[in-house]
């Protein structure tokens, strides 16, 4: 980090409001980046990251707020028009055509013709040039994509983001696919492109990486700017880690009950369960009325093992039981007869049917309830779903609305009434205030320990380490696939769960 | 709640507001049924002008209902599969299978003895059997509807080229007693024909089937979100088994109407008819994505195209003209439904 970025701010962003129906994706974003640094964008997943970034490509356009470019306010209407502006943006998913060959990727919406006719030979002169500047002349111009590693393509990516006039860069996770080598070889290309001027903008969730390459960081939590150009050298990694999971405001957690945790029966037993190559060895008993929070960071395994346990995903060894008995390995329909009920992490993909009714999703789970030989009572089931949401404050209220046009503590809502309808034994829920709006995470955390205080046996997967703690009964810390940690939430506080979670990754 | 909660929730209901209230309706499915009844009035008012009497009277109309009562029963049943988040492309060819093999059976010499409901039966099993191989391989197998229910088109119109020999088998040439099944399949019943009869019958079943049980219900569910249908415990897998063999079975019902209007079961039957089906269904609104779609909109679908197949044919215009309209059709219905579509979508 031997230059000096240059104080004058390529791109400013100001109040970025962002909305799509049901959710405010972008609450106030401020971003500014200077030509020649590298900015790092920090955020848990849902933070707002993707969203903001698809703004500044051009994919979204702000509701509100402003972009300045180079001195001038600006729109980026189209992608085409914040390529012209020289904004290249390298995706998680890379973007490239798999049965076209490298030099036809990096030229793709601008071949290097004449009359019509593409110049090849000029063409893979070019590539060959760019190639060699990333630091991978070994890769060849006429390789067909499909067939590199990961880690190719993405030079092959960011060889196309080269082809342009470049000025800013946004790299989306860049080292998820990259092996050690692979990450120093993408620090020597950005640090090169810094130097002749080139603003970054870094996204990754591998703080030491920050560390290494970044110069400012810009903290997104729930749509909004937590904190924006911190100086890395000057930050702690903790205070970092604070800012993206912790909470801009104070919750109420609902008080635990008081109940020693072994007078009552185990109902969910997970016994050794692995899944290949993701985690291994997980064992887990969750009580009639205990909450179980399970804390780690992003990728560490935790929505996995619940994903695991429902049987969304086949086991590759292990057990669970309910109440004592076995249930069936990756069945998901025999998971829910047994008595299991979960709250996917993406709600909007996984959890609704967005287009539906309100009634039909609470129900969907428990139709044959409702049914006489296979007919619906139409009638029961609104009149039902009527009181659970009505007990839930579902708001707006009526059962015939579609669940699209409910906010996402609403349509939270929704998922929980369709387990409670079921009076499931087991509840698991994977991240369940994201995408909540902040008013509401309150009455999702009454709700949760009110369906504990009923008998249910809950475990709560969550990315922010105060909600875990301030939610559970008991709380285990998972680490790269493993449980590293158990013990009762009053015994373990923040500082200790960030120094689990955090071992072994960041450079003491 | 909060102010913020309270000021997402207003937008998105704004958005769920459309100022234009054509669109808005046309938005809804009886919007969009309703406009698919006034483009069926329109294409009636065109007959009666183009074709005078000869249009408009009672018996083109039956005319117009019996030749739209197979391919309508099949529609019924691609309908299914369709907002399941499938497709059919077997469906003739098992109609020419079902159809062979029933015709087959009332040509053995046995055949004497039994009754004729055997042949149904045969030709409803035949249907259901190709749609549970197709469903197996599709929900199991993981083979995309499109390629498995391709190669049961191939396979199944082949087999049906061996069985009957490339020739056109003679309902009860082997001295069976078939009288019945004519009679029965032939028979008016209040001044309507049974082919009609059996039509409104499976789609008013449909219309049930699909509004009114917990099979609808899933159907919607798996076609609209698959992996959310399957973390609700709904086995997706099964679901889709059902499905095609549901739109087998229809093809099996369309196989008998066939046989008992031309006496004749053949290899040929059937050709063609997944394209006349997807069509109708199509137009009908349902998406071709799936997870949604009505049984009326394919029933005004299905008549749509027969009027206009039988306006056609009243002014002696060829069959290639019929051909070329109804691609237009096609391309003008989807280009609305996509409108519309990306309006109430975000």
């Amino acid at each position: 980090m031997t230059t000096t970025p240059t104080p004058q701010p390529l791109l400013q962003m100001t109040g970025i409001i962002k909305e799509f129906p049901g959710v405010r994706a972008l609450d106030g974003v401020d971003l500014d980046v200077r030509a020649g640094e590298v900015h790092c964008l920090l955020g848990q997943n849902g933070a707002g990251k993707s969203t903001l970034i698809k703004v500044l490509s051009g994919f979204h356009q702000p509701d509100e707020g402003t972009i300045t470019w180079d001195g001038q306010e600006t729109a980026f209407s189209t992608p085409a028009k914040a390529i012209e502006h020289g904004v290249a943006t390298i995706y998680q998913e890379l973007d490239l055509v798999p049965h076209l060959d490298v030099t036809e990727n990096v030229f793709l919406g601008h071949e290097i013709s004449r009359a019509g006719f593409t110049q090849r030979g000029r063409a893979h002169q070019r590539v060959r040039g760019l190639l060699q500047r990333l630091g991978h002349p070994e890769i060849s111009p006429t390789r067909i994509v499909g067939e590199l590693s990961p880690a190719s393509q993405q030079i092959v990516s960011m060889a196309r983001a080269l082809s342009h006039d470049t000025r800013l860069l946004v790299l989306d996770e860049p080292s998820a696919v990259l092996d050690q080598e692979g990450v120093k070889n993408l620090f020597r290309v950005i640090r090169d492109l810094t130097e002749e001027g080139v603003a970054v903008v870094y996204i990754s969730h591998r703080l030491e990486e920050i560390r290494e390459i970044g110069h400012r960081i810009t903290v997104l939590k729930d749509g909004r700017t937590v904190s924006t150009g911190l100086a890395v050298a000057d930050t702690p990694t903790a205070e970092l880690i604070k800012l993206m999971t912790g909470r801009s405001i104070e919750y109420v957690f609902p008080p635990r009950t008081e109940t020693p945790r072994d007078s009552r029966e185990p109902v969910l037993e997970v016994r050794d369960l692995s899944l290949a190559g993701v985690f291994t060895g997980v064992d887990l008993t969750v009580r009639a009325g205990e909450i179980v929070g399970l804390a780690g960071l992003v990728g560490a395994g935790r929505s996995e093992i619940i994903e695991t346990v429902y049987g969304a995903r086949r086991a590759s060894s292990g057990e669970v039981h309910i109440d004592g008995k076995r249930v069936r390995r990756g069945s998901v329909t025999a998971s829910v007869r047994a008595g299991m009920g979960l709250a996917p992490e993406e709600r909007k993909s996984q959890g609704l049917l967005l287009d539906e009714a309100v009634f039909k999703n609470i129900t969907v789970s428990s139709m044959s309830r409702f049914a006489r030989l296979g007919f619906l009572d139409r009638g029961e089931e609104r009149r039902r779903s009527a009181e659970l949401t009505a007990s839930l404050d579902v708001r707006p209220d009526g059962v015939t609305r579609a669940v699209r046009t409910l906010s996402g503590g609403n349509q939270q809502k929704i998922v929980l009434a369709r387990w409670l309808l079921r009076d499931c034994r087991v509840l698991l829920l994977d991240e369940p205030t994201r995408g909540v709006d902040v008013g509401a995470r309150s009455e999702i955390y009454q709700l949760i320990r009110s369906l504990a205080d009923r008998g249910v046996a809950v475990v709560v997967v969550s990315s922010e380490i105060e909600e875990v703690l301030g939610l559970a009964d008991r709380v285990l810390v998972v680490r790269e696939g493993e449980v590293v940690h158990e013990s009762a939430a009053a015994e373990i506080d923040e500082a200790k769960v960030l120094d689990l979670v955090m071992e072994g990754k960041v450079p003491a | 709640m909060s102010q913020d909660t309270a000021r997402v929730e207003q937008a998105a209901l704004e958005t769920d507001r459309e100022s234009n209230p054509v669109v808005a309706l046309m938005r809804t499915s009886v919007g969009r049924n309703a406009g698919l009844v006034v483009a069926l009035l329109l294409i009636c008012v065109v007959g009666a002008i183009t074709a005078g009497d000869r249009f408009s009277s009672t018996d083109n109309a039956l005319t117009i209902l019996r030749l739209a009562a197979t391919i309508g029963v099949v529609s019924i049943g691609m309908t299914f599969v369709i907002i399941g988040g499938g497709i059919d492309l077997s469906v003739g060819a098992i109609v020419a299978l079902s159809s062979v093999w029933c015709t087959t059976v009332s040509t053995q010499t046995m055949a004497a003895d039994t009754h004729w409901s055997v042949m149904v039966l045969v030709a409803l099993g035949v249907g259901a059997g190709c749609g549970l191989i197709n469903g197996l391989l599709i929900a199991y197998g993981n083979i995309v509807p499109f390629i498995m229910t391709l190669a049961m088109l191939a396979s199944a119109r082949g087999l049906a080229e061996i069985i009957s020999d490339k020739k056109t088998q003679i309902l009860g040439a082997g001295g069976a007693d078939v009288s019945g099944f004519k009679e029965f399949f032939n028979r008016e019943i209040l001044g309507v024909d049974v082919q009609i009869w059996v039509f409104v019958l499976v789609a008013a079943l449909g219309w049930v089937l699909l509004n009114r049980t917990t099979f609808g219900r899933r159907t919607v569910a798996v076609g609209g979100n698959p992996e959310a249908a399957r973390l609700a415990g709904i086995n997706v897998k099964r679901h889709t088994v059902y499905l095609y063999v549901l739109v087998g079975v229809c093809a099996g019902i369309a196989a008998l109407l066939l046989v008992a209007k031309t006496t004749t079961g053949t290899s040929t039957h059937g050709n063609l008819y997944e394209l006349d089906a997807i069509a109708a269904v199509v137009i009908g609104g349902t998406l071709l994505t799936g997870g949604r779609g009505t049984i009326v909109g394919t029933v005004l679908g299905v008549l749509i195209f027969q009027t206009l197949t039988n306006i056609f044919v009243l002014n002696n215009r060829s069959f290639s003209e019929q051909q070329l309209f109804k691609g237009a059709i096609i391309v003008a219905a989807v280009l609305l439904q996509q409108r519309l579509a990306s309006r109430s979508s975000t």
